[in-house]
């Protein structure tokens, strides 16, 4: 009994978490887009624009939720929570703190790679049951690139894994040294290309390629449901960018107390900056391009760095 | 709604079963068909195995209304053709009249067209090379190209008090001459948007991404060119020569010093990259011409308000930021035109879709299409 309401806390404060981190990153994205892009971004609302974000929240709370006639109802309604739940719980194995992670496993470095697919099953479900063309493709377009990227992903955290020795996140923490950031950094590049894929952002954000399939699977969403799936996807790039942070730049290391969590946020927020200027500056892919990019280049360049790793190990 | 799709096709594949075809229907409401147009995609997985043009979404019946109007109150229709370039409409209808009515139109007149044309051009290319971004994902491309366009048409707003539908160029000359200042903030727009073009070279076809979406798609020959009648940056973009400012000179463009960029591959990278550089040498007319340029009358004398042409036809075309625009008329002797035809450069072009986009993927599909730079105002007139 316990561990359910354990379970609820930890449910509602990673709710909680992820509203905030949208709360912040769609202003802070829409502020950064606009200066990319020749333009002051929100600036009417608030200081700096910062309540637009509000405004917008409570729009899309008060808008009509649309359920078209066609299609599957409970799969429809049902989607967008298998597309959220999987993003809120991978932050739950990430080290925060110096000997604090929400939950704290033997395996947590497979469950933060393994979790986030679950929710493809929601992308997908999403678009087969809208029953409509557009978003049948985004599905399937999301179902062919999440298995493409999960393996290179996987492959680029196993070098900290080696050098640890352990999957634990803490103990990783603990055996952290310096030198892992220049030896591990083609993990780290390949790393941060297969999160882009996996949060379905630019240059990879084939399900929904506004230019072509619309919005894809979220075609037919509207009101909250549509910004459920929206924050997934802030959920997944907080979650990509701090255990990033946490494995490869050594999280709160070096920096006692309350200040290293403030470190590790910052050393996080470095990642999810570099995420949306990528994102906002490339085009996108093809989805044959993005295979071929995903098999032929950064499975091969993870797997080299796993070998560069095991050398590195040996000689020790 | 006349046509009817029927959502799935039944296709027979060997060993006797068969599986069902899918057909999307891109349009006519769509972020990427650049205005009004339906496109009938018929998807084997995602690649497409045909893709068929619904056209006549924005068909406002121009050349016969035009029937009904003077000869001066046509020049508001022309604006509407092709909206994204209308002053290139109002200068093809403008020649054909004054072919007609054998008008001849001042020095200065014809430069201030000129330089009028080659703006438009800028700003038309920029809207297709921002669109190309768009396309393909690149939202920023998009956006720093609408910049450098929307300087062009703040200089046009100044010129004629209009952003979109000029009705700047009149049978004779033109409506507005220069206000002050305004030819020096032109040559400062001109040297800052060689820089913007720079940046954008770099940015976005020097992209990989981009060169990866953009090179080897929808290739056409010089020879299928020729014969599907494709002109402008789509026909010189598979290295077809076919310039009616070189190939048929008018106006005074026999005076000016310019280079006609030709592509070798004929793919969307080419067709893309042959408008970019069509803006350099763009920049360089406009500032000859304003080197040329003298004070003068920009208007002839004694075109009337309602002018009456003695019977017989004219045709005149120019190049437009599409292609060969060629207006043709017929006058009965009336003060208004009997007939009036538009070639349209955007038209022709768009029929070569079925042909380069088979084959290729659905993404490719909506990269093809904004690589022939249709304006549906041209195509369904």
């Amino acid at each position: 009994m316990s561990g359910l309401i354990w379970g609820a806390i930890y449910g509602l404060a990673a709710g909680m978490v992820i509203s905030l981190a949208a709360f912040i990153g769609v202003w802070g994205e829409r502020k950064i887009a606009g200066r990319i892009q020749l333009r002051y971004g929100p600036q009417e609302l608030g200081p700096f624009g910062l309540l637009q974000t509000g405004a917008d929240t409570l729009k899309l709370l008060l808008k009509e939720d649309i359920t078209p006639a066609a299609v599957d109802v409970r799969i429809f309604r049902v989607a967008p929570l298998i597309v959220f739940a999987p993003a809120a719980m991978s932050l739950a194995v990430i080290p925060y703190a110096y000997g604090f992670a929400p939950i704290d496993t033997g395996v947590g470095v497979l469950f933060f790679v393994a979790v986030p697919a679950i929710s493809v099953v929601g992308v997908l479900l999403a678009g087969w049951s809208s029953r409509n063309t557009y978003a049948t493709l985004g599905g399937l377009r999301a179902a062919a690139q999440m298995i493409s990227y999960e393996l290179p992903r996987t492959l680029s955290v196993l070098p900290v894994v080696l050098l640890a020795g352990s999957m634990r996140p803490l103990d990783i923490m603990d055996a952290w040294q310096w030198w892992w950031i220049p030896l591990t950094f083609i993990g780290f590049i390949v790393y941060f290309i297969a999160s882009l894929a996996e949060i379905n952002r630019v240059p990879f954000d084939l399900p929904e390629a506004e230019a072509e399939l619309v919005a894809g699977p979220f075609a037919d969403y509207s009101g909250i449901r549509w910004a459920i799936f929206a924050m997934a996807e802030y959920g997944g790039l907080v979650a990509a960018s701090l255990f990033g942070a946490a494995v490869f730049f050594g999280g709160y290391l070096g920096v006692p107390g309350a200040l290293g969590v403030i470190v590790f946020v910052l050393k996080a927020l470095v990642i999810a900056l570099l995420m949306l200027w990528v994102s906002w500056t490339f085009p996108r892919m093809r989805p044959d391009q993005l295979m071929a990019t995903a098999w032929k280049v950064l499975t091969p360049m993870a797997l080299i760095q796993l070998v560069l790793v095991g050398a590195v190990i040996s000689w020790l | 709604m006349g046509l009817d799709v029927e959502s799935r096709r039944v296709v027979e594949v060997e060993e006797g079963g068969t599986v069902e075809e899918l057909v999307v229907n891109v349009g006519p409401s769509h972020p990427s068909t650049h205005g009004v147009c339906r496109v009938i995609a018929h998807l084997d997985s995602e690649i497409v195995t045909k893709a068929e043009p619904v056209i006549g979404h924005l068909h406002r019946g121009i050349e016969k209304m035009a029937e009904n109007r003077t000869y001066l109150q046509v020049v508001p229709l022309t604006d509407r053709l092709d909206y994204v370039g209308s002053m290139y409409a109002n200068w093809a209808y403008c020649r054909a009249v004054e072919r007609l009515a054998s008008i001849r139109v001042p020095d200065r007149a014809e430069y201030l067209r000129v330089i009028v044309c080659e703006m438009q051009r800028i700003a038309s290319h920029m809207m297709a090379i921002g669109s190309a971004g768009a396309d393909s994902g690149a939202v920023t491309q998009f956006v720093y190209a609408f910049d450098q366009r929307e300087r062009i048409i703040e200089h046009f707003e100044e010129l004629c008090g209009a952003r979109l539908t000029y009705n700047y160029v009149r049978p004779g000359g033109v409506s507005h001459d220069l206000p002050e200042g305004w030819i020096e903030s032109l040559l400062a727009f001109c040297e800052s948007h060689r820089k913007g073009l720079d940046m954008m070279d770099k940015l976005f076809f020097g992209n990989v991404i981009a060169r990866g979406r953009m090179k080897g798609v929808g290739v056409l020959s010089a020879e299928e060119a020729v014969a599907w009648g494709a002109s402008g940056p789509v026909a010189r973009g598979s290295g077809v020569e076919w310039d009616l400012r070189k190939h048929d000179p008018y106006s005074v463009y026999p005076r000016l010093d310019f280079e006609v960029p030709i592509g070798s591959n004929g793919d969307c990278y080419d067709r893309g990259r042959v408008r970019l550089l069509e803006c350099y040498e763009s920049c360089s007319i406009i500032e000859q011409a304003i080197a040329q340029l003298e004070p003068g009358a920009i208007m002839a004398d004694g075109v009337p308000r309602l002018l009456a042409p003695l019977p017989g036809d004219a045709y005149d075309h120019i190049e437009s930021a599409r292609g060969s625009l060629g207006v043709y008329l017929v006058s009965d002797g009336s003060p208004r035109p009997y007939r009036m035809k538009v070639r349209s450069p955007a038209f022709c072009n768009l029929a070569l879709l079925p042909m380069l986009a088979e084959g290729h993927l659905l993404s490719d599909l909506v990269v093809i299409l904004g690589s022939l730079d249709p304006v549906f105002g041209e195509v369904d007139r």
